[in-house]
């Protein structure tokens, strides 16, 4: 049997998004190495429950890396130190005995804090919203492979459509960028047939509501490529760029009028 | 309302304007600094006349101020006022906005991937703006050079490098000018939308390349003359 480990955590607790919050420190003793990073909170919240003190809250779902709940930055990084893992699939045999462990919530004018380590990540569905859509005719299915497309493009609108969504790429960024995010959601729709129809649109859209919602600007860091657990590109934020300038270059008004030959 | 009419409603308040725009703004920040590293790059180019003796440098001096019967160089200096403006404008804005986008900091962030110049961009710019200045007082208008004689700009050059306070300060704001470039260089390739990995390593080496010849040859010019190469 590998040796458990006893750690120290110093965790942001924020009572509600009004309150200020403040760090508070727990013993998280007899931690298992083969633990999931989140399993080993649940221990030390059936303690604090125990105790008759509130829980750590935390947001989590699927805790098998693919649905993009779980969010939290770990000693200074978005998902903790390993590269291309969310905090879900974090295990406790990548800390050592004694450790001292940071936890806070994603940081951003965009995400404000909900609980302690949990935060509102509405501002990325109202972006998608805007733009991050195909519009089809439902009806009988077309025939499979009806539309060529190259193999290359597919594997590239899949490499995008890779984001869970999760936001360390904003929590990652100096700037709180989201435009890692956003231009995942456009290239993964801008790479194949179907996307092109609104392509122009989606670009100008997506952007307009990535500004509202207040997140910064990338100063092409790097720091959203790095943490972002699925390996998002940030060759995805450049081809982002491009179909703005050119959309932006082409644009027209929609009109009422028109197409009537 | 639902999220979807509150998304429409926040992009129709907004508006599409291209300068209110994040990405707008940086492909400005982008097209400025293209004009500003090209002109530092020619500006470099046509110092090297300094190794070629005092008739080479004022020469090439005269031809600046009489090119298009006098108008080339008030044509260059409005492009350049121009640039610079949009440049600061556009640094500014976004960087307000960014500060904005995070009122709450980390404990200790960890960076993993930017650089030093990346993360200085800021503050080389600031300290380059007033560069600037101070060059343009320094060798254009004579106010704050020691003994200077508009009608010599090679013995201003030599006599100007020879106070060593303002030699220090021509080479720091060197190495800002390097920091600033080797990282705007290969951003303004990203901002422009110009990333594809066949050109991945290109971008990288260009700006590295064009960064270390422009500070390089720049840094030379105060070092010849305290050296006593140039004299």
């Amino acid at each position: 049997m590998s040796k458990h480990l006893n750690l120290t955590l110093h965790v942001w607790r924020q009572k509600n998004a009004k309150c200020d919050g403040k760090f508070v420190e727990y013993p998280a003793e007899n931690i298992s190495p083969d633990m999931s990073f989140l399993e080993m909170l649940d221990v030390v919240n059936e303690g604090l429950i125990r105790k008759g003190e509130e829980p750590i809250t935390f947001d989590h779902d699927c805790r098998e890396g693919i649905c993009g709940t779980c969010s939290m930055v770990i000693n200074g990084r978005p998902h903790g130190p390993r590269e291309r893992t969310t905090t879900c699939q974090l295990h406790m045999r990548s800390f050592k005995d004694g450790d001292s462990i940071t936890l806070e919530p994603w940081r951003a004018e965009a995400f404000p804090v909900i609980k302690d380590l949990m935060v509102d990540r509405g501002a990325f569905d109202r972006i998608i919203a805007a733009g991050g859509f195909i519009s089809v005719p439902t009806g009988s299915p077309q025939d499979a492979n009806a539309l060529p497309i190259p193999k290359q493009s597919a594997d590239l609108s899949m490499d995008a459509a890779a984001c869970i969504g999760c936001g360390a790429c904003v929590a990652a960024c100096p700037n709180a960028s989201a435009m890692l995010f956003v231009s995942a959601k456009i290239s993964h729709l801008g790479h194949l047939p179907q996307g092109q129809p609104e392509r122009h649109l989606r670009v100008r859209d997506m952007i307009a509501q990535m500004d509202a919602e207040e997140f910064g600007t990338c100063t092409n860091h790097g720091e959203c490529e790095a943490a972002c657990p699925k390996g998002i590109k940030m060759e995805n934020i450049a081809r982002m760029n491009r179909d703005f300038i050119k959309a932006s270059l082409t644009y027209r008004p929609a009109t009422s009028g028109g197409g009537v030959g | 309302m639902s999220v979807a009419e509150q998304s429409i409603a926040g992009a129709e308040a907004r508006g599409h304007g291209f300068l209110a725009s994040s990405v707008g703004r940086k492909v400005v920040m982008a097209a400025t600094g293209v004009i500003l590293f090209g002109f530092v790059t020619v500006h470099m180019l046509g110092n090297l006349t300094s190794y070629m003796g005092a008739e080479a440098m004022n020469h090439y001096a005269e031809f600046l101020h009489t090119m298009i019967h006098g108008m080339g160089i008030w044509v260059f200096r409005a492009v350049l006022l121009t640039a610079v403006g949009l440049h600061i404008w556009a640094a500014t804005t976004l960087t307000l906005d960014n500060m904005a986008a995070r009122p709450v900091g980390y404990r200790n962030q960890k960076n993993v991937a930017s650089t030093w110049a990346s993360r200085t961009m800021r503050w080389s710019g600031v300290i380059l703006a007033a560069f600037i200045v101070y060059h343009l007082l320094h060798l254009t208008t004579g106010t704050v050079h020691p003994n200077f004689d508009r009608a010599n700009p090679y013995a201003n050059f030599v006599n100007g490098f020879k106070v060593p306070a303002a030699a220090a300060f021509y080479i720091v704001a060197q190495l800002c000018l390097g920091l600033h470039m080797w990282h705007g260089v290969w951003s303004c390739t990203q901002s422009f939308g110009l990333a594809h990995p066949r050109y991945d390593s290109l971008r990288r080496n260009f700006a590295t390349g064009l960064t270390v010849l422009v500070v390089g040859v720049n840094i030379s010019y105060p070092i010849a003359v305290l050296t006593g190469f140039i004299h």
